[in-house]
């Protein structure tokens, strides 16, 4: 109780200040459409339910939600739920391609010092350049060559998620205690049940963290990626369409389902690690 | 034919020099591998380009590259002073600055501190540039629009990264203070800013890839015909992909250059850190 009453009462400020601007933010418009005997008070009424409303009130972002979300069936453009479930799918399957690359990438660069030294360089710089700014050219030019769908998407999920797992992983391969490694080496263990037994389980401390960065990253990778595609699905698709023809509401929708998505990756992603500590009796 | 045997040739080379260079520890070399990395894979790329005939538009060779950008220079300034200095600089200033002020101010109530923190950290998990077309319908197409997604980007890393340094003060050094009879404030500006400042630099760097990303995408919403976000996008389109990659390299080397200066500053005002003895 003690760490939730703070973040609830945060959170109804928050919403109160959210309702309190819609009724200036949004006068000027209502002012326009109201008669011209409209008292304050109807115009002030008429700002909470404006159809294309500048700042729309919470309560018509949760209204537009819940209509877009069970109004419509599942396949129907219509529908919110169709995409964000295309946008999941593009960053999960982005998020599965930069697991197995960054995994791939940090053993090669554990064990082999020629990688090591020539790409853990480049690899931190990389972190310093804005990758996403190549998501439409990416696209566009998969698309010329007859690539198109999930995988263009996926990739620059994957390849904006890539960095963090690689960089986690190598950290937590390196990160087991010299002694046991040792002791590991006493044993005469070889080098691949030295990697199984210790490296491995070892760099689970890191991959987690890892991936609660990578996660939204490549949630962010696919809805950027959607966009230069015309638009077709997901809620990078929602957004861009809303933002042609200043659907407000749209656009609010789909920005906090994006949100809504971005708190489930990180959950599952905490899930999956309380499977392993539990399977592990109690500790990562 | 040719074209594979010269690549498996430079291939071999490369790996055995590299092979070579890796084995010595001295900064020379460990400086010196990742750059012979770097202009191999140039070469390489350079290489398979015009010996296979790679299309233009696939995957322009680096020369093209580096002929597009000579050639388009007041082009790539105009762009670099729309996006950059208009957009990205402001944006990413008052939005580091404004968090660490929303720090520091969230410091004095530990209640407010519990009750934001959280939703900073889960807010800054947040796909943040989704906000970028409400911010063009609130502030028109030109830089404030890129500008204010910026700060919405900035402003939450600092805040929880900031909030985390100023709660992570040793408990010898508070007892210090009060031993000298400092105050709140004497204790904030001496010891705990001072402390917290790894964190915050930290949060800079960070916050510095992120605004050039803010900034970029925010013009795919709609902008004046200027910006490197704009030209990104109309130039790929266009299926023109040596301006692209043009952009990208300006993008690249302003992110690296950013990341490379903060660090020296970093190094100059936390030389006392452990890190760096």
């Amino acid at each position: 109780m003690n760490r939730v009453l703070p973040v609830l009462c945060v959170l109804a400020v928050v919403i109160a200040v959210w309702f309190a601007a819609s009724v200036p933010m949004n006068w000027s418009q209502a002012q326009a459409l109201a008669d011209d005997d409209a008292t304050w008070t109807d115009i002030a009424e008429a700002t909470q339910s404006l159809s294309r409303p500048l700042l729309p009130t919470p309560a018509q972002v949760a209204g537009e939600m819940v209509t877009t979300l069970v109004g419509y069936p599942v396949t129907s453009p219509r529908s919110l739920l169709h995409h964000a479930l295309v946008t999941a799918w593009e960053s999960a399957l982005g998020l599965a391609i930069s697991l197995a690359a960054g995994i791939a990438l940090a053993v090669g660069i554990v064990y082999v010092r020629t990688l090591d030294r020539t790409l853990m360089p480049w690899l931190v710089a990389s972190q310093a350049i804005p990758v996403l700014a190549i998501a439409p050219m990416v696209v566009v030019v998969l698309g010329n060559i007859g690539v198109t769908g999930v995988l263009p998407k996926a990739l620059i999920a994957g390849w904006l998620s890539f960095f963090p797992i690689t960089t986690g992983m190598v950290k937590g391969l390196r990160s087991s205690d010299v002694m046991q490694r040792d002791l590991l080496h006493t044993y005469s263990a070889t080098k691949l049940q030295a990697f199984t037994k210790l490296r491995w389980p070892a760099s689970m401390a890191f991959l987690f963290p890892a991936m609660k960065v990578a996660a939204p990253l490549a949630l962010v990778g696919a809805i950027v990626a959607e966009l230069p595609t015309g638009a077709q699905a997901g809620l990078g698709a929602r957004l861009l369409t809303g933002s042609y023809y200043g659907l407000t509401l749209q656009i609010w929708a789909a920005l906090l389902m994006a949100a809504l998505l971005a708190v489930l990756a990180i959950g599952l992603v905490d899930a999956a690690q309380a499977l392993l500590v539990r399977s592990r009796g109690g500790r990562l | 034919m040719t074209t594979t045997l010269l690549l498996l040739l430079s291939l071999l080379i490369g790996a055995i020099a590299l092979i070579w260079l890796a084995r010595y520890d001295s900064r020379a070399f460990r400086i010196a591998t990742p750059i012979v990395f770097g202009l191999l894979v140039l070469w390489m790329w350079q290489l398979a380009c015009t010996g296979y005939g790679v299309p233009f538009v696939l995957l322009p060779p680096p020369s093209d590259i580096a002929v597009a950008m000579a050639t388009h220079v007041p082009m790539l300034a105009a762009d670099f002073h729309q996006t950059v200095l208009r957009a990205v600089i402001p944006g990413w200033l008052m939005g580091s600055g404004s968090g660490l002020l929303a720090a520091i101010a969230l410091d004095g109530s530990p209640f407010l501190r519990r009750g934001v923190l959280p939703l900073g950290s889960l807010v800054s998990a947040m796909p943040i540039v989704g906000i970028a077309p409400i911010m063009v319908m609130w502030f028109g197409f030109d830089w404030q629009s890129k500008a204010a997604v910026v700060v919405a980007m900035t402003f939450f890393p600092m805040l929880v990264n900031a909030g985390a340094g100023l709660a992570q003060t040793g408990a010898m050094e508070t007892d210090l203070m009060r031993t000298y009879a400092a105050g709140y404030r004497t204790t904030l500006l001496k010891l705990r800013l001072p402390s917290a400042l790894p964190f915050v630099f930290n949060a800079l760097k960070l916050n510095a890839t992120l605004a050039l990303i803010g900034a970029i995408v925010a013009e795919f919403f709609g902008t004046p015909i200027v910006g490197m976000g704009f030209r990104i996008s109309t130039e790929a389109a266009r299926l023109d992909l040596g301006v692209v990659w043009a952009e990208i390299v300006v993008a690249a080397a302003i992110g690296t250059l950013c990341f490379a200066l903060l660090s020296l500053l970093e190094r100059a005002v936390t030389f006392w850190h452990p890190s760096y003895h």
